[in-house]
């Protein structure tokens, strides 16, 4: 065992390096597409080249090309589904494996080759005789809404996938009846999408005679697979298998089991043989899941200094093609969590997402992040219509610490949080006014410079299948430490502070404590890694676990020493009574004594060092954060270079530093890639444009900029005081780089502006702003 | 499919087989060599993660196939650290400064950053973020990698 000092909160707090970190970085990492086995086949998918059109499909000449094993088609495969594709609890709609006689996206999967080598199945797709008879396609998704001509899904009535609301009442039309100011507007997002480095993947293997279903997969969310593939398979959950090894990101994308992945698993059933399938980049851009793709029409309420009264969000978003898990549903929190940190007096709403014919929506970063961006570049609409600085406007509706617990205006209840604290170190940290003479300074020279603000508070929904968390920890007899997690980790390095939390309270060094997860055989059930869950809810699972761990251990040494358990403690792997350090015995020898020596704990006492827990968390706890950007804008290019960019957050205890850090400037980034830079773009015949890295046009380390960070710590009242902080960056950065954005180009009468800002749109904006004044 | 010989130097090992001749270098070194640490991630050659040492130069493997590499010395991520485990400079550095998370990119960078500073051992940050611009991140925001390579090139690894 190794020896460090050991003294609680050593290792709680830290700047620890990964464990993850060293096989990663020398290529002995191992994804999916690393993993092989004797006999395995290759698959390839056949998609449509058309958005909406009716089919007929020949697939005799590849069934006979070299080296083929199998080519299904939706007649094939679909008639072997034994369960709701839907995999999660709410959705509805038209789903099948495969399509048959009629598309409904570029990209929708029409007949899956199976063949030795993953050249053979392509060259074997091309010999597929697709038939299109071209219908209009659907494109654009608030022309859906009211379009009974075209049906995304002829089965149904119209186009929409789901809607609800909660109309105003008598008592909010008289607030915009009376209220002094009243500002409404429309905020629009466009179509950006989560791009995880190492496209989906799957291997699955059934086993006949043992009745043994095994995959391996690309995922955030094992048991959700394991669970799901007992569904459609009809195979017993407990004869399925699920394991996931280092996963490339995922952002959303591999939160549940996806349509393709179920194919796959369907066809590898019926042939018996191992099959696997790597989406290559194309397929990840035009066929994996989409994101964003909305818009909200608020009306804001305000008293004579500004103060909130109410709101009305009518909020509409696409849901693409198909449902899946979570559509639409999205929708709900962007219009519940719409007051966010600010105080506000009544809230009406609703929400529609539409089917069309485009890629299905999925799970994005803060899939219901369009709250913030259409109340942050509201809130300055309004600063901008009184007169006040959007800073001022904000400090006069923020939520107070002494106004906690409060309750927003949608029910929804937030405490510890610190949104007043964030907004002041982040203007602190900027030096907002002294950026303000410094932005008159540049007018003054004709060169165009903001500064935009954003706050926020980040649910981490523990409702549901979410609404727990496992750990399972096991002390082995040598001494070390195994712990058994459900997560579904793809880059956010819960080995390492899993590791930490277990150190910090067993009294040992976390290079001793080995991190197993995606294992179902060996796992305990989970949700998974996704909605800023991990932190929070994991973290607790894994202190509480470790704490009763501790119990045990000082209760057998106790035993030992012929000391109360209350006098020892453990540091470095020794447990000893207070200030009598000759007085000890080590957790070797207690797990020995608890593995091997029944008859040497205390009377009563269960033999072995293993304990399983399971935390159960609160409906929702919030984080919070305050995100300050400034920017130029050359007004002759339309470009826009961010100057600096201030994060200040709040996620209670932090446990790694550099993850959170890490976290918050990932998220930022991939929000600075949406404002300015990506763009998923459909032409008026829903064909896509941007299917290659060099049209669809991720951030590289120079559009990157220098994230600044405050940390505030308010603990969560749950164990350990942990937050979530995974989507908060994606969340915070697109309304701040707007905000910037506008404020910078205010002079030249631009007073609303929609992404993305690349540089023709904000020249567009510039000239109509010119135009109109 | 035509098949043809193709020899090799990988890390060193001399790798001599018969493949397509579209094979392409990554699918080789991934497939035939064993070694996985080159990773695919858009085979249309932007992204950066398949980037090997081919004779010195720092080459996109998903562009090149298998038999253009014939009599070459290619060098992968797994040819960058000692055997036993260790970490070389550069590597170091990268975790030291969080310059990974979910670690798909990352031996395309560490292989990229290794020839950035054989050619240019004391960079400038603009020099350091153009080097790195043929590289694509989806997790850091870059944050970690450039204080890495700064902190790297500022050790002379």
């Amino acid at each position: 065992m190794t020896t460090a000092p050991a003294t609680i909160g050593r290792v709680i707090g830290q700047r620890v390096k990964r464990k993850e970190d060293p096989r990663l970085l020398t290529g002995r990492g191992r994804y999916l597409d690393d993993v092989t086995m004797p006999g395995l086949l290759h698959a390839h998918f056949l998609r449509s080249d058309v958005a909406r059109a009716n089919i007929t499909i020949d697939v005799t000449a590849a069934r006979e090309a070299e080296g083929v094993v199998a080519v299904f088609t939706g007649e094939d495969l679909n008639p072997h589904i034994k369960g709701d594709m839907h995999t999660g609890p709410a959705e509805k709609g038209p789903l099948t494996p495969l399509s048959v006689g009629y598309v409904r996206h570029v990209g929708d999967p029409i007949a899956l080759v199976v063949a030795r080598s993953r050249y053979l199945a392509e060259d074997a797709a091309d010999l597929i005789d697709v038939d299109y008879e071209p219908l209009p396609a659907v494109v654009d998704f608030e022309a859906a809404l009211g379009d009974t001509d075209h049906l995304v899904h002829p089965e149904l009535e119209d186009n929409v996938c789901v809607h609800m609301e909660v109309p105003a009442d008598d008592e909010l039309a008289e607030i915009f009846r009376t209220a002094a100011h009243v500002v409404t507007d429309t905020i629009r997002q466009h179509r950006y999408i989560p791009v995880p480095m190492e496209p989906r993947g799957i291997i699955v293997d059934w086993r006949p005679v043992t009745n043994e279903l095994e995959i391996r997969i690309s995922t955030q969310a094992p048991h959700h697979v394991r669970a799901a593939a007992a569904k459609i398979t009809g195979v017993p959950e407990h004869w399925v298998h699920v394991v996931m090894d280092d996963v490339g990101g995922g952002f959303g994308q591999k939160a549940f089991l996806p349509r393709d992945e179920q194919c796959v698993i369907l066809a590898a059933h019926l042939l018996g043989r191992p099959v696997k399938w790597v989406e290559d980049r194309r397929e990840n851009l035009t066929a994996a899941t989409h994101s964003r793709t909305e818009r909200v029409t608020a009306t804001l309420a305000a008293d004579e200094e500004g103060h909130l009264l109410g709101a009305y969000i009518d909020h509409l978003d696409d849901a693409g093609a198909y449902p899946l898990y979570g559509s639409g549903g999205a929708g709900a929190f962007v219009a519940m969590l719409f007051s966010g940190p600010y105080r506000m007096g009544k809230l009406a709403w609703k929400t529609t997402s539409v089917y069309t014919n485009t890629c299905t929506r999925g799970a994005y970063r803060g899939p219901w992040q369009m709250e913030t961006l259409a109340r942050e570049q509201m809130l300055d609409l309004l600063a901008h219509r009184m007169g006040l600085d959007p800073l001022e406007l904000r400090r006069r509706n923020v939520i107070h610490r002494s106004e906690l617990p409060y309750t927003m205006p949608s029910g929804m209840e937030v405490a510890e949080v610190s949104p007043e604290e964030t907004l002041e170190q982040a203007a602190e940290m900027i030096g907002y006014e002294q950026f303000r003479k410094d932005q008159a300074a540049a007018a003054a020279d004709g060169r165009y410079i903001g500064v935009g603000l954003a706050l926020y508070v980040e649910p981490q929904p523990g409702m549901g299948p979410m609404g727990s968390e496992p750990a399972h920890i096991r002390v082995a007899p040598e001494g070390h430490v195994d712990v058994y997690l459900g997560s579904g980790a793809h880059g956010q390095g819960i080995e390492t502070t899993t590791a930490q939390i277990v150190a910090e309270h067993l009294g040992i060094d976390p290079d001793d404590v080995a991190v197993h997860q995606g294992d179902t055989a060996s796992t305990p059930f989970a949700f998974g890694t996704g909605g800023s869950r991990s932190g929070p809810m994991l973290g607790a699972a894994v202190l509480e676990t470790s704490l009763a761990v501790r119990e045990k251990v000082l209760a057998i040494a106790g035993h030992m020493l012929e000391a109360s358990p209350d006098d020892l403690d453990i540091a470095a792997g020794v447990i000893s009574v207070a200030g009598d350090p000759t007085s000890s015995v080590t957790l070797r020898h207690v797990a020995q004594t608890a593995y091997h020596n029944p008859a040497g704990l205390p009377p009563g006492m269960e033999a072995g060092l293993d304990i399983s827990q399971r935390y159960a968390a609160p409906p929702f706890a919030f984080s919070n954060a305050c995100h300050v950007v400034t920017v130029a804008v050359d007004p002759d290019l339309g470009t826009v270079e961010i100057l600096r960019y201030v994060v200040s957050e709040d996620c209670g205890v932090m446990i790694n530093p550099n993850i959170v850090e890490g976290q918050v400037a990932g998220g930022v980034v991939q929000g600075v890639g949406g404002v300015l830079y990506e763009e998923f773009v459909y032409d008026d015949d829903g064909n896509p444009l941007t299917t290659t890295f060099l049209d669809y046009l991720l951030p590289t380390a120079c559009e990157a900029p220098d994230v600044e960070y405050g940390h505030i710590e308010t603990p969560a009242l749950t164990p350990g005081g942990f937050k979530g902080v995974g989507e908060g960056g994606a969340i915070g950065a697109p309304p701040a780089i707007v905000n910037a954005v506008i404020d910078a180009l205010r002079p030249l009468g631009v007073e609303l502006l929609n992404q993305p800002l690349t540089p023709p749109r904000v020249l567009e904006a510039i000239d109509e702003a010119r135009a109109s004044s | 499919m035509d098949e043809m010989t193709v020899e090799v130097s990988v890390n060193g090992e001399t790798h001599k087989g018969s493949v397509e001749a579209r094979k392409t270098l990554a699918d080789f070194l991934r497939e035939d060599c064993a070694l996985t640490g080159t990773h695919l991630a858009c085979e249309h050659g932007v992204c950066g993660a398949c980037t090997v040492l081919v004779d010195g130069q720092a080459v996109r493997s998903c562009l090149m196939f298998a038999v253009q590499a014939e009599g070459s010395e290619v060098v992968t991520v797994e040819g960058l650290s000692p055997n036993d485990g260790s970490l070389n400079p550069l590597q170091e550095a990268f975790r030291e400064h969080h310059g990974l998370q979910c670690g798909f990119c990352t031996p395309g960078f560490i292989v990229s950053v290794t020839a950035f500073l054989r050619d240019h051992p004391h960079p400038s940050d603009d020099e350091i973020r153009e080097g790195l611009s043929g590289n694509l991140c989806r997790c850091t925001g870059y944050q970690g990698i450039v204080r890495a390579v700064r902190a790297a090139a500022g050790a002379g690894a």
